[in-house]
C-alpha cells in the first residue's frame, strides 16, 4: 500500500481513537499492513484469526488458546471473522493505553466466552485447565476445581454461583491485580516498550519511538 | 537457692564497702545481722549458708588464742551468754568443777572473777581466750555452741569491745585519725582482727555462691526463652512479647552496657503482659528488679532501681502480673519439659527438612524433563506455557535447595543472631491446627506448581485471610509460603509481584514472620523490586522493607544490597513539593514509602552512613518542604537520626534545612516539633547551624516550646536544642530577653531526667555569664540543683557540676552552696566511676575550694576526702588527671591540708605525672607543684623525683598558660640548691630571662626570682662551667 492511503487511513482512522495521534495510527496502521503483506499475496485487507494468533503469541506473550480465540472475537467487532485495519487500531487502544475501566470491560468480554453476558464456573475451568502442574500422581483438576470455587466464591458478590459483569468489576476495583485473572489477555505492562521493538516492529522502531516521545510531550 | 540469691545484694554491697575502706568495721557486725539467715527472732536457719558461716566463726574462733595470745586476753565489755549443752564433764583441766555441775575457769580477771562460768545450761564467757578453748573441746557440740551463742548475742561486737568500737565510724576515725590513747592498742587489733575475719568471710563465702548460685547470662537466657513460650497472641496468650533491650551480646554473655556490667548488670528485658503495662526489668548477677524504662543504651536515667529484687524474672512477672501467676499455677513446672519438646521436635522437622531436598530435586528434574518433552512435541514457539512453568519451577528449585544455604548464612551470622526485638520462639505445637492453616499450606502448594494464573488466583485466595492471626503466619513458615511469595518477586509479572508483595507488607507486621522472610533471603528479592518500572510496586516494596527493618539484621541486609541507594533514589520525586500535579503526586507517594522505609533502616549506624553517601541528605531537605504531615515527620525522623553522622550534620546546615526546621518547630504536630528540636538539638554543635537558628527565629520558638511541660519528649527536644544554642553568647542574649533562664530554673524541679539533663546543660552555659549567675541564685536555683548532685545520671551529674563550677566564682552563690553542703556531694562524686564525672565534680571543687570560707579546715573535715582525689591521682584519663591537679594546686593553699597531702605522698605521684603530654594537664600539673613547693621538704623531693628536667622542657610548650605555670613551679623549685644545679644544666636560664620581660606581673617576678637563685649558685658562670664540665 502506498504511504499516501496509508496516511489518508490513519488521517480517518485517528479521529475515531483518542489515545493514539495521527503518527502513531500510521505506524499502527503499516505494522498492520506488513503483517498482512509477509504472510499473504491476496488483496485481502484484513487478517484472519491465525495471524492475528500468531501476533498476539509472538508480540503480546499471549499462549493461552482460548483466551486468544476469545481477544481475536473482541479485536473482530463486526464479526466477520477478520481483523480490519480500523478494528486493529482500536483493539489496540485499548490492549496498549486503555483506561482501567476500558480493561474490564475488555476482559470480561473475553472471559465471557458464550457471550451470555455472563462468566459461569464451566468457563473458567476451561480457561484456566492446564495452570496447575502438580508433581506425583496428583491429578491437578480437583485442585484447579477447588482454586477455581475459592475464586469463584470471592468474587461472587450477588451469590448467584457465577460472575456478571458487575461483580468482575467490583472485585477488580477492589483489588486490581484480578484483572487478568482467568488468564493473561493483556500485554505485560512492564514489556509494552519491550514488545514494540522486537522483530517485526524493528523496521518502525524510530517511528514508534519519535510517537511516543511526541505523545509524552 | 532463693536464700542465697537474696543475700547476694547485701554481699555486694559488703564488699564494695570493703574494698572503699570506710564502712569496713561494719562487715563483722552485720555479717552476723544481715548475712546469716534468721528465721524467727532468735533462730538461725539451717541453711548451708549458715553452716558454712558458723563453721568459718568456729574455725576462726579455735585459732585464736595461738595466734594472737595477747588480744585473747583483753576481757570482753560484757560476757557473752547463751544456753549452753555443755556439761561440767566436757571440761578437763584449768577448771575447777562443783558437785552440782558448775564451772569456773582457773583464768582469772583483775577482779578475781573468773573469765568462764558454766552453771548448766548457762553459761557466760568474757575472753577470747576461753572461746578458744571451748571451740578446741574435742567433741560434736561445738557447731552448737556457736550458733547458741550467735543466736542469743546479737551484737557480739558490741559486747566484745564496748559501744564506742563497735560503732564503726568512729572506730575507724579514730583509727585514721591522731591515735588512740586511752584504749589499748590491742583492743584495736581485736577489732582489726575481727573486721579482718569478717571481710574474708564475706569474701569467701561470695565466691563460694557466685560459683554455685549467681544468676549469670545463660540463666536469664533461658528465662528468656522460658517465657517467650508464653507470649504470643492465641487464646492462652499470657505476654505479648520478651525482648532483651540490646542484641549485642559481650563475651562474657551479658547485653548491658559495659558501665553497667560494673554495677552487676547483666541485661534489660522489656516484657509486656497483657494484664499490666510494660514491664522494664533490669537482671544483674544480684537478682532482677524493674527499672525507669530501659528501652536501649544511651538513656542513663532509666537504669534507676524501681522495685525491690526477685530471685528471677519468674518470680517478678508473678509478682507484676496476675494473670502470669495464675498461668503459671494452672499450667505448673509442666511447662518446661514441654517447651523443650516442643523446641525438639521443630529441631527435628528441620533436620528433615534439609534432608529432602535431594528427593524432591529429583522429583523436579523428572517434571522438568516432561515439560520440555512436552515444548518439543508441541513444537510451540519459546515464548509458551511451558516455558513459563520452567521458569517458575526453576524458581522453586532454587527454594528447595535453599535451606542448606540458609542455615550456612545464619551460621556466619550467629554471633548476631541476637536481636532487639523478641526472639522468634514457636508457641506449642499442636496437632489439631484450625482448618485454616491447612487450607493455607494448600494454597501455597498451588503456588508452587501454578502457572501465571493459578499463582494469580491463588495470591487472591491468600489474601483472603486474616493475614494478621497466628495460624497464618504459622502456616506459611510452615509450608515455606515465604519463601515461594518472594520468589514471585523475580518474575517479570507486575500483577504477582503486587499480590505477593501486599501478602508480604501486611504479615511482615508480625515480628517471627519478619525473621522467617530475612533469614529465607526473601528481603533481598524485595530489595530487588525496588528498582521496578512500576511505582506500585516500588511503594510497596519500600513498605514492606519498613516494615521488616525492624531489627538489625535486616537492616543490615538492605544496606547489603545497596537497598539504601535504591530508596534513596525514591526520594527524588516532584522538584516542589509545595506544588504537586496529578502526576507527580504518585511519585510523592512512593517517596512517602521511601522515606518510611528510609526511617526505619537509619536506626543502624552504618545505614546513616549509607544514607548519606547515597546523596540521601540533599532530598531529604527537598521533601522537607512538603505540606504532607505523614512525610514530614518520617523525613525529619530521619535527619535526626542521621544527624549522629558528622557528615551528615554538615550537610543538614549547607543544604538550608535548618530554615524549614526551625520552621516546623512552630507546627501544631508535636511529633514534628520532637523530631525538629532533636535535629537541632543534635546539630547546634556547630557554630553555624547556631547563628542560622537565630537569624531564622528559630530560639523563640525553642522558647514557646518550654511551655509544653506536659510533654517529656518535647521538652527533652526543646531544652536540648536550647542548650546547644545557649553556646553561643549572641544567642544567649536573645535567651536572655525572652527570660529563658528563669523558665529553665522553674523546670528544675518536678522533670525526669533526660529533661534535666539538657535544663542543667543549658544552666551551665547562661551561668558563664557573671550577671546569670546572681540571677540564678536569686531565682532560688541553687538549692534544686544542688539536690541533683544526688542523682546517678552521669550526664546529669557532669552538667549539673558544670553549673556548680560556673556558679562558685560568685562569692554569695558560694555562701549559699557551701550552706547547703553542696561540696561535700561534689567531692563525693569523685567517686562515681565515670572519669567524666569525676573530672567534671574536680573542675568544679576548684573554685568551691577558693571561695569557700574556712575552705582548709573545710577540706580537712571532709572524710577521706584528700585520699580520694590522691586516688585519682592513678587514674588513666588525662582530663581525669589535669583537674585534680587542679584541685591539689588549691587544697594545697591550706599548710595543714599541704601536709597532709604530703603524707599522702603527692609528690612522688606528681611527679609520675611529667612525663605525660597534654597542654591542659600540664598547666595544671605545674601549678599544683609551685603550690606543694611551698612545703619546704616537697622542693627537695621534687627534684629528687627527678621534676626538673620535664619543667624545663614545658618552657618550649606553645600554649602560654603552660610555659607561665611552669615559669611559677620551677620559681619555688629554684629555692633549693640542689635543683637549682639541674635547672642549669637543663638550659632554663635562657627562656626564663626572655620571662622577665613578660607582661603579666608574677610571672616576670617569679622569673627573676628564679634567674637569682641559679645564679646565686653559679656566681661564675663560666668559671663554673670550667670546673664542672660535664655537669
Amino acid at each position: 500500500m502506498s504511504k499516501r492511503l496509508i496516511q489518508n487511513l490513519a488521517k480517518i482512522i485517528s479521529k475515531q481513537v483518542d489515545r493514539f495521534n495521527q503518527t502513531e495510527v500510521e505506524c499502527l496502521i503499516r505494522e498492520f499492513y506488513a503483517i498482512l503483506g509477509q504472510t499473504t499475496s491476496t488483496g485481502k485487507s484484513s487478517l484472519d484469526e491465525r495471524k492475528f494468533r500468531s501476533i498476539l503469541t509472538n508480540e503480546f506473550g499471549l499462549t493461552n488458546n482460548t483466551i486468544m480465540e476469545r481477544v481475536f472475537r473482541t479485536f473482530d467487532k463486526d464479526n466477520d471473522n477478520f481483523v480490519s485495519s480500523k478494528e486493529w487500531v482500536e483493539g489496540l487502544c485499548v490492549f496498549l493505553r486503555g483506561t482501567l475501566d476500558e480493561k474490564i470491560k475488555y476482559c470480561f468480554h473475553v472471559y465471557d466466552l458464550s457471550g451470555d453476558d455472563y462468566i459461569a464456573r464451566e468457563e473458567i475451568l476451561l480457561m484456566v485447565r492446564n495452570c496447575l502442574r502438580l508433581h506425583g500422581e496428583e491429578d491437578p483438576y480437583d485442585s484447579i476445581k477447588d482454586l477455581v470455587e475459592i475464586t469463584l466464591k470471592r468474587m461472587d458478590h450477588d451469590n448467584d454461583d457465577r460472575l456478571s459483569f458487575e461483580d468482575y468489576k467490583k472485585s477488580v476495583k477492589e483489588l486490581n491485580i484480578v484483572l487478568e485473572a482467568f488468564g493473561t489477555c493483556l500485554p505485560n505492562a512492564t514489556s509494552i516498550n519491550h514488545n514494540f521493538s522486537t522483530l517485526a516492529f524493528q523496521t518502525y522502531l524510530f517511528d514508534v519511538f519519535c510517537c511516543q516521545e511526541v505523545w509524552r510531550s | 537457692m532463693l536464700h542465697y540469691l537474696s543475700c547476694l545484694p547485701f554481699l555486694f554491697r559488703c564488699l564494695l564497702a570493703a574494698r572503699g575502706g570506710i564502712l569496713l568495721a561494719s562487715v563483722m557486725g552485720t555479717l552476723l545481722t544481715k548475712v546469716a539467715k534468721w528465721s524467727s527472732e532468735d533462730k538461725l536457719d539451717s541453711t548451708a549458708l549458715n553452716s558454712l558461716l558458723l563453721k568459718d566463726i568456729m574455725l576462726f574462733v579455735e585459732d585464736f588464742s595461738a595466734l594472737h595470745p595477747h588480744e585473747a586476753e583483753i576481757l570482753f565489755e560484757e560476757p557473752l551468754q547463751w544456753n549452753s549443752t555443755l556439761v561440767a564433764s566436757d571440761f578437763e583441766a584449768d577448771y575447777d568443777i562443783n558437785e552440782s555441775g558448775e564451772v569456773e575457769s582457773q583464768e582469772k580477771d583483775e577482779n578475781g572473777c573468773p573469765t568462764l562460768e558454766l552453771s548448766p545450761p548457762n553459761i557466760s564467757v568474757r575472753n577470747f581466750n576461753q572461746l578458744s578453748n571451748l571451740m578446741n573441746m574435742e567433741n560434736d557440740k561445738r557447731l552448737q555452741e556457736v550458733q547458741a551463742c550467735i543466736e542469743e548475742n546479737r551484737t557480739p561486737l558490741v559486747k566484745i569491745l564496748g559501744e564506742s568500737y563497735a560503732n564503726m565510724q568512729k572506730a575507724v576515725k579514730i583509727d585514721k585519725g591522731e591515735g588512740h590513747k586511752q584504749d589499748s592498742d590491742i583492743k584495736m587489733k581485736l577489732l582489726r582482727l575481727l573486721l579482718d575475719m569478717g571481710k574474708q568471710t564475706v569474701r569467701k563465702l561470695l565466691k563460694e555462691i557466685s560459683e554455685k548460685f549467681r544468676l549469670n547470662p545463660a540463666f536469664v537466657d533461658q528465662e528468656v526463652e522460658y517465657l517467650q513460650g508464653f507470649c504470643g497472641s492465641g487464646e492462652n496468650r499470657v505476654l505479648k512479647s520478651v525482648q532483651y533491650t540490646s542484641d549485642y551480646e559481650y563475651p562474657n554473655g551479658c547485653r548491658a552496657p559495659l558501665w553497667r556490667q560494673i554495677e552487676g548488670e547483666m541485661c534489660y528485658l522489656v516484657i509486656e503482659p497483657y494484664d499490666t503495662e510494660t514491664l522494664y526489668i533490669t537482671c544483674s548477677s544480684a537478682g532482677v528488679f524493674l527499672n525507669l524504662g530501659v528501652k536501649d543504651e544511651g538513656d542513663d536515667g532509666a537504669y534507676k532501681q524501681a522495685s525491690e529484687v526477685f530471685k528471677n524474672v519468674v518470680t517478678l512477672l508473678k509478682n507484676k502480673s496476675q494473670l502470669f501467676a495464675e498461668n503459671l499455677t494452672s499450667q505448673g513446672p509442666l511447662r518446661t519439659p514441654k517447651l523443650v519438646d516442643a523446641q525438639t521436635q521443630l529441631s527435628l522437622k528441620r533436620i528433615n527438612k534439609s534432608a529432602t531436598p535431594s528427593q524432591r530435586e529429583e522429583d523436579k528434574t523428572s517434571e522438568f524433563d516432561d515439560t520440555q518433552k512436552g515444548a518439543r512435541s508441541k513444537n510451540i514457539s519459546h515464548f509458551s506455557e511451558s516455558s513459563y512453568a520452567e521458569q517458575l519451577s526453576s524458581m522453586k528449585l532454587k527454594s528447595q535447595l535453599q535451606p542448606g544455604e540458609v542455615f550456612s548464612e545464619t551460621s556466619s551470622e550467629s554471633d548476631q543472631s541476637y536481636e532487639e526485638e523478641e526472639q522468634p520462639a514457636r508457641r506449642q505445637r499442636n496437632t489439631d491446627y484450625p482448618s485454616e492453616y491447612w487450607q493455607i499450606q494448600k494454597l501455597v502448594k498451588y503456588l508452587r506448581a501454578g502457572d501465571q494464573t493459578a499463582t494469580l488466583l491463588t495470591l487472591y485466595a491468600l489474601m483472603d485471610y486474616d493475614l494478621t492471626h497466628e495460624t497464618y503466619h504459622l502456616a506459611m513458615q510452615d509450608s515455606g509460603g515465604l519463601k515461594v511469595l518472594t520468589n514471585i518477586l523475580h518474575l517479570d509479572e507486575v500483577n504477582l509481584q503486587l499480590g505477593s508483595l501486599q501478602i508480604l507488607r501486611d504479615i511482615s507486621h508480625n515480628a517471627q514472620t519478619r525473621r522467617a522472610i530475612v533469614d529465607n533471603g526473601g528481603l533481598r528479592s524485595i530489595v530487588n523490586v525496588l528498582d521496578s518500572r512500576n511505582k506500585d510496586v516500588k511503594a510497596l516494596a519500600a513498605e514492606t522493607i519498613a516494615n521488616l527493618t525492624s531489627f538489625r539484621r535486616a537492616r543490615r541486609t538492605v544496606r547489603k544490597y545497596n537497598g539504601i541507594s535504591k530508596l534513596a533514589k525514591l526520594l527524588d520525586c516532584a522538584p516542589d513539593l509545595a506544588n504537586v500535579d496529578a502526576k507527580q503526586e504518585k511519585d510523592v507517594e512512593v517517596a512517602r514509602f521511601g522515606v518510611l522505609a528510609l526511617w526505619s533502616c537509619s536506626r543502624s549506624p552504618k545505614n546513616k552512613e549509607a544514607i548519606h553517601k547515597a546523596g540521601g541528605v540533599p532530598l531529604l531537605g527537598r521533601l522537607l518542604k512538603s505540606p504532607q504531615m505523614n512525610m514530614l515527620i518520617p523525613v525529619v525522623g530521619i535527619l535526626q537520626n542521621c544527624a549522629d553522622e558528622e557528615s551528615c550534620k554538615d550537610a543538614i546546615q549547607t543544604e538550608g534545612m535548618i530554615k524549614d526546621l526551625v520552621q516546623n518547630l512552630s507546627n501544631d504536630n508535636d511529633e514534628l516539633r520532637i523530631h525538629c528540636a532533636n535535629v537541632i538539638f543534635k546539630c547546634a554543635e556547630n557554630k553555624r547551624t547556631r547563628t542560622l537558628v537565630n537569624e531564622n527565629k528559630g530560639l523563640q520558638a525553642l522558647v514557646s516550646l518550654l511551655g509544653k511541660t506536659d510533654n517529656k519528649k518535647l521538652m527533652a527536644a526543646a531544652t536540648g536544642a536550647i542548650w546547644k544554642c545557649s553556646l553561643s553568647p549572641e544567642n544567649l542574649d536573645v535567651f536572655q530577653e525572652h527570660k529563658v533562664l528563669e523558665t529553665l530554673i522553674g523546670l528544675l524541679t518536678n522533670q525526669p531526667e533526660e529533661v534535666l539533663v539538657n535544663v542543667v546543660g543549658a544552666l551551665a552555659e547562661f551561668a558563664q555569664k557573671p550577671a546569670n549567675k546572681i540571677t540564678i541564685r536569686k531565682c532560688g536555683g541553687l538549692k534544686p540543683l544542688v539536690h541533683l548532685l544526688v542523682g546517678r545520671n552521669e550526664p546529669l551529674l557532669v552538667n549539673v557540676t558544670r553549673v556548680v563550677e560556673a556558679c562558685a566564682t560568685d562569692l554569695d552563690n558560694m555562701a549559699i552552696i557551701q550552706e547547703l553542703d553542696a561540696i561535700r556531694w561534689v567531692w563525693s562524686l569523685l567517686k562515681n566511676p565515670n572519669p567524666e564525672v569525676q573530672s567534671s565534680a574536680a573542675w568544679a571543687l576548684c573554685p568551691c575550694i577558693e571561695n569557700a570560707k574556712e575552705a582548709g579546715e573545710m577540706v580537712s573535715t571532709l572524710m577521706g576526702a584528700m585520699e580520694l582525689v590522691i586516688d585519682l591521682l592513678k587514674s588513666t584519663n588525662d582530663d581525669v588527671l589535669a583537674s585534680m591537679c587542679a584541685v591539689i594546686a588549691k587544697i594545697a593553699k591550706d599548710k595543714y591540708n599541704l601536709a597532709v597531702l604530703t603524707d599522702y605522698e603527692v609528690v612522688s605521684l606528681l611527679a609520675k605525672l611529667t612525663d605525660k603530654p597534654g597542654d591542659l594537664l600540664r598547666c595544671h600539673l605545674a601549678q599544683a607543684i609551685a603550690q606543694c613547693c611551698t612545703w619546704r621538704n616537697n622542693r627537695a623531693a621534687f627534684g629528687e623525683a627527678g621534676v626538673v628536667p620535664h619543667l624545663a622542657l614545658y618552657l618550649k610548650s606553645s600554649d602560654m598558660k603552660v610555659r607561665h605555670s611552669t615559669v611559677m613551679a620551677l620559681h619555688q623549685l629554684s629555692k633549693e640548691s640542689n635543683n637549682c644545679v639541674i635547672m642549669h644544666s637543663e638550659g632554663v636560664v635562657k627562656p626564663l630571662i626572655h620571662f622577665m620581660g613578660s607582661d603579666d606581673e608574677k610571672v616576670r617576678n617569679a622569673a627573676a626570682d628564679c634567674v637569682r637563685n641559679i645564679r646565686l649558685l653559679f656566681p661564675g658562670q663560666s668559671r663554673a662551667k670550667k670546673s664542672t664540665p660535664c655537669m
